[in-house]
């Protein structure tokens, strides 16, 4: 039977695990349970060729599919998977940058040939975005290896930069890899899109199976297109009720890795559904997508609706074919939230998932404000941080950084006006508020990056940072300590020198 | 080529090929350990390296050396710092000098430096961790420069799975499960034998005289002793064993 766990938090219900019919997975404890589930499961993954899948324990047979199992058995070629399963998987999307794609070539290339070709040449997409504008010679050079290994194979998309003086005389380059691939319509509902990041989850939003991979799985997948996988099974997350003004998508999924902990999706997939993600932005999805992988999730997904076509058509022509969860599909774990009760949160040095309300952080005094990556500098986060920045119409008492994550993102960010601001810019209130210029685009401090990266942390302080991971060393200094937050908690506490709950300056 | 080979061989590859993506061991009939199978870096192996008879006797692994003992949640950046992610992994130089800056990020609080400055390898053969070790990014990086510094084992509660499957599919380090929270029985500096062994592998930590049951590696293991997943893929015929020219 599943563990019975008490929620002392009165926004959570959770229900016991549904009877799945696996023994393994009666024990949904962070601790043993991919050990004790791969135990019994074993033997049926060693003899795929047995035509009987009976679930022995329960006598029930489950025929539904949830949406991950359906993306996965299409993509297999088959009618059916179970988690569990190891299946070879034909991949619709393969993506790489600038760190990582010398290194998955380099191994395609010693193990398929000097003069091997690619699986195909236009479903892989090679975005630079990591380390672009440094000094660093050897993060330019990896930037060069790229540019002749997509020559040599003609790939399609690449979004090349050379003038790293100015990002905006590069048609071509976009930035953040994450946040280009939805822009420029690669993330289709149903297919399955592999990236050598671990964010690669964000693209989830779109209904479809994404995750991060290393070199080596990489390398095997540019000469192969197919990359072997074992099916998760999932865990869904039912979100309710209307988002509070002062709430975002950051503070959703902060809410629920501090609820499962970093390990608490650990081999899963995490299925967002309920009548508040339907009324989430494509952007608002992806944010709440990205940090899957904080929660060790396997890969994180939304059914597609409306809301998703209509980003998707718009950008893209190529067809795709939705995928939703069976009525009587399994599922590992149920989560429920009443958003309507939810405050902003952060997440304090040093883990993702150690939660805490803004506003019992309000004397925490911070040093600098990080707005930017595919977590936090699309161009939704920059309007609501503006929107912050005027509605309190304040300066910034702190260094604040604004790094839009694409071009598009960056000449939104000049172009656009802000909703109930009389017609100004996003830039146009952040230099109103006494905030850095926005800079070029790109992964920037996120990660820390080489020593003269942008906005970069160099010494032991204090930042309330949009970003993902607030592990010791993330942004460069070990000791720097991180506030993971959304854009109008960072704003706000921009504008305070502290931590702080936006409702101080929304209302 | 390479793809039709893989087509071809779907139906029967199940049987041969280890998953060496999220399984952590399981038990399998018998293990086949080859002792000539020299773990050297993927990066310095020649592509005609491969293609050895699958029929070797059943042997014990055994490592031994100095244990170096971290807690729970040590995620990628502090194994290895993204500064120094602009090192290609595949480029034989630039692997060592990942090996030199193996688990760099870790605090201060770390007193005893996995890698000593201005060495480029490590003293420490097996690594001790607890919960959801090498969460984090999906950098392979991370499992590599553990290998490249020299170490041969990771011995924690668990592992985030990016991580796992790298370290399988690199054929780096063996990620080995333990049962108990070895990390909090066992220190840094600690001499400890791992054996994997058919059935039980174990850790033994000489320093105290304290013996811990590994979960078997299964599958996971002829992977990771043929050196990967491509040189697994080739000696099971997967894939052809040369390097197409």
């Amino acid at each position: 039977m599943a563990s019975a766990v008490i929620s002392s938090s009165p926004f959570v219900c959770k229900s016991p695990a549904k009877d799945l019919g696996f023994s393994s997975f009666r024990k949904p404890s962070q601790i043993s349970i991919h050990g004790c589930q791969k135990k019994s499961i074993s033997r049926k993954i060693v003899s795929v060729m047995a035509p009987q899948r009976s679930s022995s324990t329960s006598g029930s047979v489950k025929t539904g599919m949830t949406m991950t199992e359906k993306i996965l058995a299409k993509a297999a070629e088959k009618s059916h998977v179970v988690p569990g399963d190891n299946i070879w998987v034909n991949v619709d999307v393969l993506m790489t940058h600038d760190v990582c794609g010398p290194g998955a070539f380099g191994i395609f290339k010693r193990e398929f040939g000097e003069n091997a070709k690619v699986w195909d040449s236009e479903k892989i997409v090679v975005i630079p975005d990591h380390y672009i504008f440094t000094t660093d010679k050897r993060a330019n050079r990896n930037v060069d290896i790229m540019r002749e290994h997509c020559r040599e194979q003609n790939i399609k998309y690449f979004y090349d930069i050379t003038d790293l003086g100015d990002f905006r005389a590069n048609p071509d380059y976009k930035g953040v890899c994450h946040v280009a691939l939805a822009q420029e319509g690669h993330c289709r509902p149903g297919e399955v899109l592999l990236g050598t990041d671990s964010h690669t989850c964000t693209a989830g939003a779109f209904g479809q199976f994404a995750t991060g991979i290393g070199n080596t799985d990489a390398g095997f997948v540019l000469g192969t297109g197919k990359i072997l996988l074992k099916v998760p099974p999932t865990m869904r997350f039912i979100l309710d009720g209307e988002m509070p003004s002062y709430l975002q998508a950051k503070d959703l999924i902060l809410q629920i890795i501090g609820e499962i902990s970093v390990a608490g999706a650990t081999y899963k997939t995490m299925e967002f559904s309920g009548t508040t993600i339907e009324s989430l932005t494509m952007e608002e999805r992806m944010t709440l997508c990205n940090m899957v992988v904080e929660a060790g999730g396997k890969n994180g997904v939304i059914p597609p609706d409306a809301t998703t076509f209509n980003y998707v058509e718009n950008r893209t022509s190529v067809p795709f074919q939705p995928v939703y969860s069976d009525g009587n599909a399994s599922f590992v774990a149920d989560y429920r939230f009443d958003v309507s009760k939810l405050e902003p949160v952060v997440a304090k040095p040093h883990s993702p998932d150690n939660r805490a309300l803004a506003r019992e952080c309000k004397d925490v005094k911070i040093d600098r404000v990080y707005i930017g990556s595919c977590t936090g500098g699309k161009t939704e986060d920059f309007m609501a941080a503006a929107k912050l920045f005027h509605a309190a119409g304040k300066q910034v008492k702190v260094p604040t950084f604004l790094v839009p994550a694409t071009q598009k993102v960056w000449m939104d960010v000049y172009a656009l006006p802000v909703p109930g601001a009389g017609g100004k810019t996003c830039a146009q209130i952040f230099e109103e508020a006494g905030c850095d210029t926005p800079t070029s685009p790109s992964c920037g401090a996120c990660l820390g990056g080489p020593a003269d990266t942008y906005a970069r942390l160099n010494e032991p302080q204090v930042c309330v940072s949009t970003t993902n991971r607030n592990f010791p060393g993330r942004m460069g200094h070990k000791e720097g300590q991180i506030y993971l937050a959304s854009p109008y908690t960072a704003a706000a506490s921009a504008l305070t020198g502290h931590v702080t709950d936006p409702r101080e300056f929304l209302q | 080529m390479a793809a039709s080979s893989l087509q071809s061989l779907n139906p029967t590859f199940s049987q041969t090929l280890a998953s060496p993506n999220t399984s952590p061991p399981f038990r399998s009939p018998f293990l086949r350990f080859n002792s000539s199978f020299n773990l050297k870096p993927l990066s310095t192996r020649s592509s005609s390296f491969i293609a050895r008879s699958a029929a070797e006797p059943q042997e014990r692994k055994t490592f031994h050396g100095l244990c170096y003992v971290v807690g729970d949640n040590i995620d990628t950046d502090q194994i290895i710092p993204a500064e120094f992610l602009t090192l290609v992994p595949s480029n034989p130089d630039e692997y060592e000098k990942l090996g030199s800056y193996a688990l760099i990020g870790l605090p201060a609080s770390y007193k005893d430096r996995f890698v000593q400055p201005g060495e480029m390898k490590t003293k420490y053969s097996i690594i001790i961790g607890g919960e959801n070790f090498g969460c984090g990014s999906s950098r392979e990086h991370a499992p590599v420069c553990l290998g490249a510094a020299g170490a041969k084992a990771v011995v924690a509660q668990s592992y985030a799975r990016i991580f796992f499957r790298n370290s399988v599919a690199t054929g780096e380090v063996y990620p080995l499960d333990s049962e108990v929270r070895v990390c909090d029985e066992c220190k840094t500096g600690d001499v400890a034998t791992v054996e994997l062994r058919e059935g039980d592998s174990v850790l033994i930590n000489h320093t105290t005289g304290k013996e811990y049951k590994l979960k078997p590696i299964g599958d996971a293991g002829p992977v990771i002793d043929a050196g990967g997943i491509f040189a697994y893929a080739r000696k099971a015929g997967m894939i052809p064993s040369a390097a197409a020219a």
